[in-house]
C-alpha cells in the first residue's frame, strides 16, 4: 500500500512522527514537507532503518518517497 | 567534515562559555538561552530586579549568527502563522521553568561541566519533559500549519534580526532606555565585543547543525540518531576541561554559582521547559536560532520568553541561591497544568494523507 502525506507547516517532530506512523502500515510513504530540517530528521530516519529513500526538492518544498525493502 | 562540525560546534560553545566566564560572566554562565533573556528583560524594565539588568550580546549574537547564515545560504525563509498565541504561553512557560532551575537546558550542561550536580537532576527532569511531550505529539498534539509568506509579507522575517540589531546598538551605546544594573550578577559580564562575537559564532553553528538538546534526545529516542547529542557531548567536555584549566571546576551540589540544590524543584523546572519545549517545536536555544531564520511563530515563542522573565520576576516566583520559594513552587505547578491542559486541547485534526 502506498501513502501521501502532506506535512508541509507542521512544527518539528511532527513530520517525523507522522512519516513513522505511515511506515508501520504501508510499504511506500510519499511525503512533501518544507522545511530542510524536516527533510533531514526523515531522512535520517529512512537511512536508520535502511529503508530506500529518493528526495526532490522544488520552489522551497521536498518530497521525498520512501519505500521499505520486500 | 561532520565530526569537524561537531568539534566545532561543541568547542565554540563548551570552551567559549568558560571564556565568557573567565572575561566577566556569572559562575556556568558563558551561555544561557533563557538566564540571558531575563537579564535583557530586565534591562528593557520588563521586571524591576535591579541586580539582573543587562543586555546580554550573547542571546542576539544567536539570531543575528542564525539571520545572517540563513541569508547567505538561501534558507532564509520568513514563515509563520501556526498558533502565535500558544507559543507566546509555551514561551512564557518554558522560562518560568527555567528560572526555577536558573538556566536552559545548556545552561544544564554548562553547570554539570562546572561541577555542579544540580544540573544533573535539572537534565533528568528536562528529559522526563521530552518524554511526556513527545506522547502528546503521538496522541495527535499539533499546533496547526503555518505557512512560508510570500511578497512584502516576508519582511516580518526580518522583524527578530533587526530588534537584536537595534538591541546590540543601543548596548554598546548605553541607550537611555536600557537599564545596567550596578551590582549583582546583571553588573558581571564579559566584553561586549567578545560576548557578540562569540554569539554571532555559536549562532551560526546551531543553525547549521540545527542543534536542539530536545532534538538531540528525540533523534536518539526515535531513530537512535546520536548527531545532536554528539554536539552536546563536545560541549560537555570543552566546557569541563575550561573550567578545569581555568580553576573554575567545583564538584558537589552545595555553593555552586547561581545555583540551589532543592532537587525535586531543579527537576520539575526543567521538566515543565521539556515538555513545553516539545509542544512549542524547539528548546529555548533553538526558538532563538529559528527567530533569526525568519521564523515568526518562534519570534512568538522568544517573546513569550521575555514576558514569562517578567511574570516569574514580578511575582517572585523565580529560584535564587537560596532556593525556590512558595511562589516558585506554585508558578511551577501551576505552569505543568497550564502546559498539560494545552497538550490534550490542541489536537485538532489536519488532513494529512491526500492519497492511499
Amino acid at each position: 500500500m502506498k501513502k501521501i502525506l502532506d506535512l508541509r507547516g507542521l512544527s518539528c517532530p511532527i513530520p517525523l512522527i507522522q512519516t513513522k506512523n505511515a511506515l508501520e502500515d504501508a510499504t511506500e510513504v510519499c511525503v512533501t514537507v518544507d522545511e530542510p530540517v524536516a527533510k533531514e530528521n526523515i531522512l535520517k530516519f529512512a537511512n536508520s532503518r535502511h529503508y530506500q529513500a529518493e528526495w526532490s526538492a522544488a520552489g522551497g518544498e521536498y518530497t521525498i518517497t520512501i519505500r521499505k525493502e520486500m | 567534515m561532520q565530526w569537524l562540525l561537531i568539534i566545532i560546534t561543541g568547542i565554540v560553545f563548551g570552551l567559549g562559555a568558560v571564556v565568557l566566564v573567565k572575561a566577566g560572566n556569572p559562575g556556568n554562565y558563558g551561555f544561557c538561552a533563557a538566564c540571558h533573556l531575563r537579564d535583557i528583560a530586565g534591562a528593557l524594565g520588563i521586571h524591576q530586579v535591579a541586580t539582573l539588568q543587562y543586555v546580554r550580546p550573547e542571546i542576539l549574537g544567536f539570531i543575528l549568527g542564525s539571520f545572517a547564515l540563513a541569508k547567505t545560504s538561501g534558507e532564509f525563509r520568513p514563515r509563520g502563522g501556526a498558533n502565535p498565541a500558544v507559543r507566546f504561553v509555551l514561551g512564557a512557560l518554558m522560562v518560568i521553568g527555567a528560572l526555577v532551575f536558573l538556566g536552559c537546558p545548556l545552561r544544564g550542561i554548562l553547570r554539570l561541566a562546572g561541577g555542579d550536580l544540580n544540573g544533573l537532576v535539572g537534565l533528568a527532569g528536562f528529559v522526563g519533559g521530552i518524554f511526556t511531550g513527545i506522547a502528546f505529539l503521538k496522541n495527535g498534539y499539533n499546533l496547526g500549519r503555518s505557512h512560508i509568506y510570500q511578497g512584502t509579507n516576508r519582511s516580518v522575517g526580518y522583524v527578530a534580526a533587526i530588534a537584536a540589531l537595534v538591541l546590540v546598538v543601543a548596548a554598546a551605546t548605553h541607550a537611555g532606555f536600557l537599564q545596567f544594573s550596578a551590582k549583582g550578577p546583571g553588573s558581571m559580564h564579559a566584553p561586549l565585543f567578545l560576548s557578540l562575537v562569540l554569539g554571532l559564532l555559536a549562532g551560526a553553528l546551531a543553525w547549521k547543525t540545527r542543534m536542539c538538546l530536545s532534538g538531540g534526545l528525540r533523534d536518539f529516542i526515535l531513530v537512535r540518531d546520536t548527531y545532536l547529542l554528539k554536539i552536546y557531548g563536545v560541549i560537555f567536555l570543552a566546557a569541563f576541561i575550561g573550567n578545569q584549566y581555568f580553576g573554575f571546576f567545583k564538584l558537589g551540589f552545595a555553593d555552586q554559582p547561581l545555583a540551589h540544590s532543592m532537587h525535586i524543584w531543579n527537576f520539575f523546572g526543567l521538566f515543565l521547559v521539556g515538555l513545553a519545549a516539545t509542544l512549542a517545536g524547539g528548546c529555548p536555544l533553538r526558538q532563538l536560532i529559528m527567530a533569526g531564520e525568519g521564523n515568526t511563530d518562534a519570534m512568538f515563542c522568544v517573546l513569550g520568553m521575555l514576558a514569562g522573565a517578567g511574570i516569574s520576576h514580578g511575582l517572585n516566583a523565580a529560584g535564587s541561591a537560596a532556593g525556590v520559594g512558595v511562589n516558585g513552587q506554585i508558578a511551577v505547578i501551576a505552569g505543568l497544568l497550564i502546559t498539560l491542559a494545552i497538550g490534550f486541547a490542541l489536537r485538532e485534526k489536519i488532513s494529512l494523507q491526500t492519497e492511499g
